[in-house]
């Protein structure tokens, strides 16, 4: 299990480095890019867990739905002048106080908690035989077929909205 | 440090929603503070992930794909509205629009 331990800590390196270039980059597409480093990063942690079916969403879906409609708007806008001035705001020093506070917060519930998350056998998730899109596919379609239905006129809604607010006129 | 434990995980998730916060807080561009959304949103899949792994059971898994369908509706609507935006104000920093501030 040497490789899952060296995997975990390549793709950790990967999410939490796109992470802070995604926030520290002056250009905007190259935080775009950074960011698409860092979705990949959790991509790769998804596939350590046997979540095999978000790895294949999470690479459709965020790397080439989301960025790439990133991408676009960072075109459409201009952003020559964003780029110039200056990047972050006045309360930086504040904001970096406070997230260092919930921070230490996590961190010590994390220490205090440690035990209470004790390692499962490794006995596979999908112990009848069927595969992770399978299993997924008995939850989604059953008891979670009204949230399902619901998601889905939640993105007709957003597609609608985005339209209406990006179009000149109606 | 050897066995991946799901603790590794959740600190994991911790670190990667406090970059986004941190962004979210400190940034002008607000195609950068959309950005940071996406990275905090991915820290809460992370999580439901691991604790989906740790239960051995998937319905952490499903609240994953309800929370990465929420983030596309979210990045969609977020950049209409820049868009609007900028075609209304020419800025895309977030402390220039001001209209509403005392």
């Amino acid at each position: 299990m040497l490789t899952d331990t060296i995997l975990f800590y390549v793709f950790a390196g990967l999410v939490l480095g796109g992470g802070v270039l995604t926030i520290t980059r002056r250009n905007a597409v190259h935080s775009a890019i950074s960011l698409i480093v860092s979705l990949l990063g959790v991509a790769g942690l998804y596939l350590l867990q046997q979540a095999e079916f978000l790895f294949a969403v999470q690479i459709v879906l965020y790397v080439g739905g989301i960025m790439v409609l990133f991408l676009f708007v960072i075109m459409l806008v201009n952003l020559d002048l964003a780029a110039r001035e200056r990047q972050f705001n006045r309360q930086w020093l504040l904001a970096l106080v406070a997230a260092a506070a919930v921070g230490a917060q996590i961190g010590y519930f994390l220490y205090r908690g440690k035990a209470a998350f004790h390692i499962a056998d490794t006995g596979a998730l999908a112990a009848s035989g069927l595969g992770n899109t399978e299993v997924l596919a008995d939850h989604l379609f059953s008891e979670y077929l009204l949230p399902f239905e619901i998601a889905s006129v939640l993105l007709l809604v957003a597609v609608v909205g985005s339209v209406v607010m990006a179009k000149k006129r109606i | 440090m050897h066995p991946i434990t799901t603790v590794h995980y959740l600190a994991l998730s911790a670190a990667l929603l406090l970059i986004g916060t941190v962004g979210v807080l400190t940034r002008r561009n607000i195609v950068i503070i959309l950005m940071s959304i996406e990275l905090i949103l991915n820290a809460v899949n992370l999580n439901l992930i691991a604790f989906s792994q740790a239960l051995r059971d998937v319905n952490g898994q499903i609240f994953a794909i309800f929370v990465i369908t929420d983030a596309v509706a979210e990045a969609a609507v977020g950049l209409g509205i820049l868009i609007a935006l900028f075609r209304n104000k020419e800025t895309v920093l977030a402390d220039e629009i001001d209209l509403l501030k005392w």
